[in-house]
């Protein structure tokens, strides 16, 4: 029974893992002016590759951005999503059908349809809102400048993820037997109290799971920085950690510092994932216990 | 088993040709040799209508078109095969820089002892250096070039009273008036997104990036040509009179429709481009040769271009060879390439006797083609090193930051900050570095 299972886990996990691992302990060794046959081999490199990446300033400086990149982020869109999900869900709200359809919509857009979208919108000579300001008299700043550019894609990504994350909230809420509601309201709670009270508590595990699968995420941006990245100066060929994989692999032709890189984050990955559920568990998965 | 294998692929040749004599004519059906076929890898547009006429005056030579996505998926495709030995095309299109990446995976043959004596002084010494790497082995025919001119909107001069600027001085000056005028105009924008458009200022002004030194590469970058384009294109930004946003994006397409993009510094092909881009412009623009550094030694660079190789892989080099010259420097095959692929030739004569009529969007500068060519002579000699990759997406970085930062400081050190990657990704690969 569980050997489809491992089969898959073999072929699509395990095996390009260990072929990773065994790619990032290798480096490339030419020969003189490295012309005609002969004069390219592969090497053992030992560590090297892991210490060149870790001390590499541009590692580190994308890293330290996509933490900023998820600190502006994460709380804005579980936010925006649970007080959606509390706003379909509350007894006043009417078109509940229509309103959720359109809050989860761009989650339909993949992320490259939807930063190409937004590169338009944020071009100030192409920009309606652009024209707009221009026809108030306002002079607004370039938000693809290297000041605001972060906010940028964090914005595309809000709007692409809000929708998502509403849904697993709203799926959990109404999951909830109204009863609690009920006896909650005979006892004189506002729709408010409920919500903060009552809702909230009840849905934290989809809240710490969203919570997860948005660090992950973020953690692995690329598609919108990529994207975005011929219309400005602001973004660099590594704004982040896996841009910067992209092209070691393929603009630089360095497969094995790639792969060392690429272990890296996802060991941090995993760290951190591990983490955090570490610290959340106790508080949202209590009750379970 | 090696016997039966041979007689598989006898049969498999035999009905090969049957069914190829089949739809051709029936007179070569008594012919007992079978005719050489031949794969090539191309991504030119309509390349294979080009190819027919080979073959219907070669029947002892077919030639199959196998056509690329383009000049990066078509190398890294390549360089596969080569690293698994079987599976390459005997030709293949390969862009000058390229070449030495090319040649550093021995997927390129030399093929200089198979070719006619006669077809190096059919290009200009800068492309023949491109395919020679500056030895005396050949690893490849020159196909098209980008030759860089200066195309400028001959309506918004006439109207500021600028006369084409023939220096970079005049063109700085050109800038400030057109700025003045309309601060929305721009003569023209420093694009951190372009490594190839860089390039070819910097081959203008006399730059060769790479050289071969003995056993030993030589990164030559951050020296004086490069770094007084860099000085120059940062002391504009920093003016503020030439834009820093990068070219090919949405509002740069939308600025020469409208005309803030008053100039485009770019290469023969442009007209394609404009005429895409700013299709409401049409009959305003004009092209001329590029400023000078020096205006008694007129210059330029090379934006773009490739050339026909032919693989270590092939089993017949001397008629893909044969098949790569007729393509390259046949008066009729050039006609062909320039009518139906739209490229720009690399043979000089050929070029000149195919190119007559101005391209439909230049139809107010009817003499185009006689001064692209008087530029394409022009070419400075320039060399490629095997990480151009490398030294590309540091252009892409540092002068995005340069660009970013808008100061002249900052450009010369993107300058610098280029040669340092560049040399540094040769050493660590085992590269021997002068």
């Amino acid at each position: 029974m569980l050997a489809p299972g491992i089969i898959l886990f073999v072929s699509f996990m395990a095996a390009p893992i260990v072929y990773t691992l065994f790619l990032s302990l290798q480096k490339k060794q030419v020969k003189g002016l490295g012309l005609g046959s002969g004069n390219r081999t592969t090497a053992f490199a030992g560590l090297d590759n892991y210490i060149a990446s870790l001390t590499n300033a541009d590692f580190g400086a994308s890293v330290w951005r996509v933490l900023l990149y998820g600190l502006v982020l994460i709380p804005l869109m579980l936010g925006l999503a649970l007080l959606f999900a509390l706003l379909l869900d509350s007894r006043r709200t009417r078109t509940t059908g229509f309103s959720r359809t359109a809050i989860f919509l761009p989650f339909a857009v993949p992320a490259v349809i939807s930063s190409l979208l937004w590169g338009f919108l944020y071009l100030p000579a192409v920009s309606p809102f652009y024209w707009v300001f221009d026809r108030l008299g306002w002079d607004v700043a370039g938000i693809l400048d290297s000041s605001t550019v972060l906010f940028a894609i964090a914005n595309i990504a809000l709007w692409g993820g809000v929708g998502f994350n509403m849904i697993v909230m709203y799926t959990s809420l109404k999951a909830v037997p109204t009863d609690i509601y009920e006896a909650a309201k005979l006892d004189g709670c506002t729709e408010v109290q409920v919500a903060w009270r009552i809702k909230i508590p009840i849905i934290a595990p989809s809240i710490v799971m969203t919570a997860l699968f948005s660090m992950v995420a973020t953690l692995q941006v690329f598609a919108e920085p990529t994207t975005l990245r011929p219309l400005t100066n602001s973004l660099s060929t590594s704004w982040s950690p896996l841009m910067l994989v992209y092209r070691d692999a393929f603009t630089r032709d360095d497969i094995y510092s790639a792969a060392a890189t690429s272990i890296i984050i996802a060991v941090v990955t995993f760290a951190f994932s591990f983490l955090f559920l570490r610290v959340v568990q106790k508080r949202a998965f209590g009750q379970e216990d | 088993m090696r016997t039966s294998f041979r007689v598989g692929a006898v049969a498999m040749a035999a009905v090969a040709v049957l069914l190829m004599s089949g739809c051709s004519s029936p007179a070569t059906g008594g012919d007992t040799s079978a005719p050489v076929s031949l794969s090539y890898w191309a991504w030119a547009p309509n390349l294979d209508k080009v190819v027919d006429i080979w073959n219907k005056a070669h029947p002892e030579i077919q030639v199959t078109v196998q056509k690329q996505d383009g000049g990066d998926p078509a190398i890294t495709k390549l360089l596969t095969a080569i690293k698994a030995g079987s599976g390459a095309p005997d030709l293949i299109q390969a862009e000058y820089q390229k070449i030495p990446t090319l040649v550093a995976a021995d997927a390129l043959a030399d093929i200089s002892g198979t070719i006619g004596s006669d077809v190096k002084g059919a290009f200009a010494d800068g492309i023949w250096n491109s395919v020679t790497l500056g030895s005396d082995a050949l690893y490849a025919i020159p196909q098209d070039t980008g030759p860089m001119m200066f195309y400028y909107r001959a309506d918004v001069f006439e109207k500021l009273g600028i006369a084409v600027p023939t220096t970079w001085d005049e063109y700085a000056a050109a800038a400030r008036t057109i700025h003045a005028a309309n601060p929305d105009d721009y003569l023209g924008t420093f694009s951190s997104g372009d490594a190839g458009w860089f390039t070819g200022m910097a081959q203008q002004a006399g730059a060769s990036w790479w050289g071969i030194d003995g056993d030993a590469w030589s990164v030559d970058i951050d020296k004086t040509p490069t770094q007084k384009v860099a000085a120059y294109w940062g002391g504009l930004v920093e003016e503020g009179v030439i834009d820093n946003k990068p070219m090919y994006t949405p509002a740069w397409n939308a600025g020469l429709n409208t005309g803030t993009q008053v100039g485009w510094l770019s290469a023969v092909w442009a007209p394609g481009v404009l005429a895409g881009n700013a299709a409401d412009t049409a009959g305003l623009w004009k092209a001329a040769p590029m400023p000078q550094w020096d205006a008694s030694t007129p210059a330029t660079g090379n934006w773009g271009g490739s050339s026909t190789g032919v693989t270590t892989q092939s089993t017949h080099s001397k008629e893909a060879v044969e098949f790569a010259t007729w393509l390259n420097t046949d008066p009729a095959a050039v006609a062909a390439l320039v009518s139906t692929a739209n490229i720009y030739p690399a043979d000089a004569a050929a070029a000149k006797s195919a190119l007559t009529a101005a391209p439909a969007f230049f139809s107010n500068q009817p003499d185009f083609y006689t001064v692209a060519a008087d530029v394409a002579k022009t070419a400075s000699p320039f060399n490629y090193g095997p990480n151009v990759n490398v030294a590309y997406s540091a252009y892409n970085d540092e002068f995005a930051k340069a660009a970013d930062a808008k100061t002249k400081i900052a450009f010369v050190a993107a300058v610098t900050n280029m040669q340092k990657i560049t040399t540094d990704d040769l050493v660590k690969s085992g590269f021997t570095v002068k």
